[in-house]
């Protein structure tokens, strides 16, 4: 997943950096993450995950980190397989 | 408890009121010349209501958003120009009150702004970004313990009047654009000079000229908080919910002399309906629309208030881009009615109906921030965000 999620930042995360240089932990907002690109991230991430962000997790905060990230699509994900 | 309270917030109506009578008689002159509303700004600190907002620790009242949202209401129905530049201060004092109270200097600075009823201005606008105040292009330097900044600041507002000013920048040289902070430099800490004049249709009195900015401060006068934060859960929705409490004051002084144009034929004529009064009906029925629209806003926002994450969620900053496009542009329509209604005397500068201030600076409400960036950003989230279908929820 962290892989993939990796990847999709790359895709359409905007970033000045290359992901390659961030760690799982490094604020993502500081690295140039602008609101707009993280609801860009966020329908891909909808859309390569199968899987809809709920109110809740619509904030700055979900998208802070790639660690952050990782675990608000594991919480989906798994949700949707015990669904 | 309750009794206590609500004397108090009699006796700041009481003051407020106060101010606006003396901001009301100078209005016209400060719109006509284009200068600062310095008679309403200085009954303002005489009845010492730049602090209002500040918990009662720091040596303010502790007043709420929803108090500090009637004050500039009321302002907005005297002078719109006094009303702006008090809500951009209180804008300011939001942010640091939510945003810097865990740093020392930033709470002696609190307490100074009490005592002192300083004036605080920001410079958040640049030349080069488009007005987009997430981004700067400018960025502080911090050499040991001192912080040096300089910035092309497109607009300030009441910059030549003003105390102290809150300045934006990229946190380091190596910053991205969208990575900010904010600081506060003192009058004796920084040089403005003045790039563009504020030569306006109308707002004429905010004197929000551009200005070189140029500043030296020791380093703990930058907010500890990213701006990125203090923006999304701060300063949009209370420059939101208070401009949209001083636009309610316009466009309800507007209807107020509307009323008083439709009375005045009707006791001409009696038994007649004169003909404004079915467009008086109208924009009085927009009136509520508006002012329902800023209460649930400030509702909203007193809920959430000290809850990081309801502050920072999608849903609310939609809610609060929605106050601001309604707010500003259902004003325009009511203050259309009004001149319909009260026709050439409306029109006529210097009579009891006079309504081209209210519609000049009326028409600033759509630019400051761009109604078009601001639907812009909703149409973003939106593509998201769950839309809230309850009534009540």
């Amino acid at each position: 997943m962290n892989s993939t999620v990796r990847g999709l930042i790359a895709k359409h995360g905007g970033l000045p950096v290359s992901v390659e240089t961030l760690a799982d932990d490094a604020d993502l907002y500081e690295a140039g993450l602008s609101s707009f690109a993280s609801v860009q991230l966020m329908l891909a991430l909808e859309d390569a995950f199968d899987v809809e962000f709920p109110e809740n997790l619509l904030n700055r905060k979900s998208f802070a980190s790639i660690a952050a990230i990782t675990a608000a699509v594991g919480s989906l994900v798994s949700d949707a397989q015990v669904a | 408890m309750n009794k206590i309270s609500s004397i108090e917030a009699m006796s700041l109506a009481e003051r407020v009121r106060r101010v606006a009578a003396v901001a009301a008689e100078f209005a016209d002159q400060a719109d006509q010349q284009g200068r600062f509303p310095r008679e309403g700004m200085d009954a303002a600190r005489a009845e010492r209501l730049m602090g209002i907002h500040i918990p009662i620790e720091s040596g303010g009242e502790g007043a709420t958003m929803s108090e500090v949202a009637e004050v500039c209401s009321i302002l907005g129905q005297a002078c719109a120009a006094t009303a702006m530049t008090y809500a951009m201060h209180q804008i300011q004092i939001a942010s640091l009150t939510d945003h810097a109270a865990e740093s020392a200097w930033h709470r002696t600075f609190l307490k100074r702004i009490c005592d002192e009823q300083l004036l605080i201005a920001s410079a958040t606008s640049e030349a080069g970004i488009g007005g987009n105040l997430r981004n700067s292009i400018c960025a502080i330097e911090v050499e040991g313990d001192i912080a040096r900044l300089e910035k092309d600041a497109t607009v300030i507002s009441y910059g030549a009047h003003a105390d102290a000013i809150l300045v934006t920048s990229r946190r380091n040289a190596n910053a991205p654009h969208s990575d900010q902070v904010a600081t506060v430099f003192t009058k004796d800490q920084y040089t403005l000079e003045r790039t563009s004049t504020w030569d306006t249709l109308g707002m004429r009195g905010t004197c929000s000229d551009g200005y070189l900015f140029r500043g030296e401060a020791p380093k703990n006068q930058i907010l500890p908080k990213p701006f990125a934060e203090i923006a999304a859960q701060s300063m949009l929705a209370v420059s939101h919910l208070l401009w949209g409490a001083l636009w309610f004051g316009i466009a309800a002084d507007a209807v107020s002399r509307a009323q008083a144009f439709v009375r005045a034929a009707a006791r001409k004529s009696p038994g007649q309906t004169p003909p404004g009064a079915l467009r008086l009906a109208e924009a009085s029925s927009l009136l509520q629309l508006v002012k329902s629209n800023v209460v649930a806003g400030l509702q909203q926002f007193e809920t959430s208030a000290g809850d990081p994450d309801a502050l920072s969620a999608m849903g609310f900053a939609v809610a609060m881009n929605n106050i601001k496009i309604g707010t500003s542009q259902t004003i325009l329509t009511i203050i259309n009615h009004c001149m319909l209604i009260c026709g050439i005397y409306g029109y006529k500068n210097g009579t009891p109906y006079s309504l081209g201030r209210h519609l000049r600076d009326a028409h600033s409400a759509q630019l400051m921030i761009s109604n078009d960036r601001i639907l812009g950003n909703t149409s973003t989230m939106l593509l998201v965000q769950k839309q809230e279908t309850s009534l009540l929820g």
